[in-house]
């Protein structure tokens, strides 16, 4: 494209007025917003923690994108049919399921092992979309340490104790919040 | 010959802690302006106490002291050592002239300490001190350069560049805006000016215009934002200091905060009436007593004068961390037309107006005089400035010639 071509449109940067001409008034208004936020912070409404001493505050647990948990149904079952779709939506290909025939009469298929290696998850939230069933979910645990890789491939039984130690503060979702069952 | 020493140990290692302490202000600050807490952690080593992140500037010294000193083979060697001493020491023999406070009485508990009254100042009655200070903080720029020549890379060397010419550029509207300073106090030696303006007023109310012109000089000379053009990380990567490491970086940084440190001294004493503070201090160079002839009245006028200047020095450097993190880095060359066509001719009517007063003052002597000058003066600063801002010298953006085609171009 050449500096004549037509298709070029020629922009004019806007005259500044007399406060931008002057410096001055302008920079003023700068300072008071770099003063208001100084303050305010001294005040102690910084948006940081001292982390290990405190602990974030988390506005809406139900939106936040922590460590999965597999949730189970009203008579205890995992309840998840194995069908599959978190593990095709996942971009990090991190779920591993292996699918069995169910023992319960209300579904065809039940997983027999379920992994999520949280170590390639990238807590897209992916999952939690595409579950028809609402059974994988993210909860607002944030703090995810572990020693070793193996430790860090969460299997069927450690996903469902995520739910049993968070299914109290953080409820499942249900029908009046979008949710499928 | 030992007071000299002594005075020159508490001067060290007073601006040296200060320095340092400075750097974990400016930390703080810049967390508080973000809305970050900031280093907080460390403390006293070995022990869980906190207190509040004052042991920081320990650890970041050590950091910088145990840390590899890495000269990279392609440096000019001799140079590459020589720049950040040249830097440092220059930046410290300048406040030899500089006075931290007025006297300090002769006597402490009926013994006598020296002849007569001690004076705040490493060496006191240099008659030429502004002119040394000039001189040395000219010679900081000298470091500045080795170091970018010396480093033998584009970007430091572009650095170094940058920071000659802006502080060539710096330097003239700087001396014009001391002149006026320097010709209302009729004396070059700092505890001279400062006198004049505890007996006058303050020279920032006398001549306001002098006062913006030195203050934006100062910023300059500094190095500080808006003008840290030397070091300006998204165009050089460190600027001159980006081939140094470990102690070398050091020094090169502690000089720099030793420059803001000079510029608010200066701008306190030429402008801020010094240890002046009208009510509190008394108006004489000598110490009085506040009229009280006890020792102990001596000695807390002493150290009341020296806080002033000190607590003035203190929140002009806040100011200045202030406004690092309000303003954007100017453009280079609208850095450099603000010094040529800004700044100079502003420079240059500041000297002129307050010339003329002097003189009318001098010459016809009515005490209300004084208020008509003021007003005067103060009339000049808002024209000058609306005047030099309808001009647009430095805000019009658009380019001189209608865009040409390129040669690749029109060959095409």
């Amino acid at each position: 494209m050449k500096a004549d071509d037509p298709g070029i449109l020629w922009i004019e940067e806007p005259q500044l007025g007399l406060s931008g001409r002057m410096y001055l008034p302008i920079y003023m208004h700068g300072l008071t917003t770099t003063f208001r936020h100084m303050k305010n912070s001294l005040l102690g409404k910084a948006v940081t923690v001292s982390y290990p001493d405190e602990e974030p505050h988390i506005d809406n647990p139900a939106i936040y994108r922590g460590t999965h948990r597999l949730n189970r149904d009203s008579q205890g079952r995992v309840k998840c049919v194995a069908c599959f779709l978190c593990a095709t939506a996942c971009p990090a290909h991190c779920i591993d399921i292996v699918a069995a025939e169910s023992p319960w009469p209300d579904r065809e298929k039940y997983p027999q092992s379920f992994c999520i290696d949280e170590l390639r998850c990238i807590f897209c939230g992916m999952c939690e979309e595409a579950c028809p069933v609402d059974a994988i979910e993210l909860t607002s645990l944030y703090n995810l340490t572990g020693r070793s890789r193996e430790e860090m491939i969460f299997d069927k039984e450690k996903l469902l104790s995520v739910y049993d130690q968070t299914h109290e503060r953080e409820p499942m979702r249900s029908p009046e919040m979008g949710g499928t069952v | 010959m030992l007071l000299a020493l002594i005075k020159i140990a508490i001067l060290l290692g007073g601006l040296m802690t200060a320095a340092a302490y400075f750097v974990l202000l400016e930390r703080r600050m810049a967390a508080w302006i973000q809305d970050r807490i900031g280093p907080n952690r460390v403390g006293i080593p070995l022990t869980n106490i906190r207190i509040f992140g004052l042991g920081q500037p320990l650890a970041d010294g050590l950091k910088f002291i145990l840390k590899e000193e890495f000269t990279p083979s392609h440096v000019d060697r001799a140079l590459f050592v020589a720049a950040p001493i040249v830097i440092l020491v220059a930046a410290l023999s300048l406040f030899a002239v500089i006075p931290v406070g007025s006297f300090l009485p002769s006597k402490v508990a009926g013994h006598p300490l020296s002849d007569g009254p001690i004076e705040m100042t490493v060496a006191p009655g240099v008659d030429a001190a502004l002119i040394y200070v000039f001189a040395l903080s000219s010679i900081a720029v000298y470091g500045v350069i080795l170091g970018g020549w010396a480093s033998n890379n584009k970007y430091s060397f572009l650095g170094g560049l940058r920071s000659s010419a802006q502080l060539v550029a710096y330097e003239v509207p700087m001396g014009l805006g001391i002149l006026g300073a320097v010709l209302a106090a009729g004396s070059l030696n700092l505890s001279e000016i400062i006198a004049a303006q505890a007996d006058r007023g303050w020279f920032a109310l006398l001549q306001p215009l002098g006062f913006v012109v030195f203050s934006v000089a100062a910023f300059a000379e500094a190095a500080r934002l808006p003008f840290d053009l030397p070091e300006c990380e998204q165009e050089l990567v460190g600027g001159y200091h980006t081939e140094y490491s470990g102690m070398k970086l050091l020094l090169f940084l502690v000089a720099e905060f030793l420059h803001m440190i000079t510029a608010a001294f200066l701008m306190v004493i030429l402008f801020l009436g010094g240890w002046h503070f009208p009510g509190l201090t008394g108006s004489s160079m000598a110490l009085d007593g506040w009229g009280h002839p006890g020792e102990l009245w001596l000695w807390g006028q002493a150290l009341v004068r020296a806080g002033v200047l000190l607590g003035k020095v203190f929140c002009i450097i806040v100011f200045f961390m202030l406004v690092r993190w309000t303003w954007p880095r100017f453009r280079y060359d609208q850095l450099m037309s603000l010094a040529w066509k800004v700044m100079l001719p502003l420079g240059l009517i500041n000297f002129v107006v307050s010339a003329c007063l002097e003189q009318l003052q001098g010459t016809l002597g009515y005490a209300w005089l004084r208020w008509v000058a003021i007003a005067l003066a103060w009339i000049v600063l808002f024209g000058a400035w609306i005047g030099v801002s309808l001009l647009g010298s430095v805000t019009e953006n658009r380019p001189r010639r209608p865009a040409q085609p390129l040669e690749s171009d029109l060959r095409a």
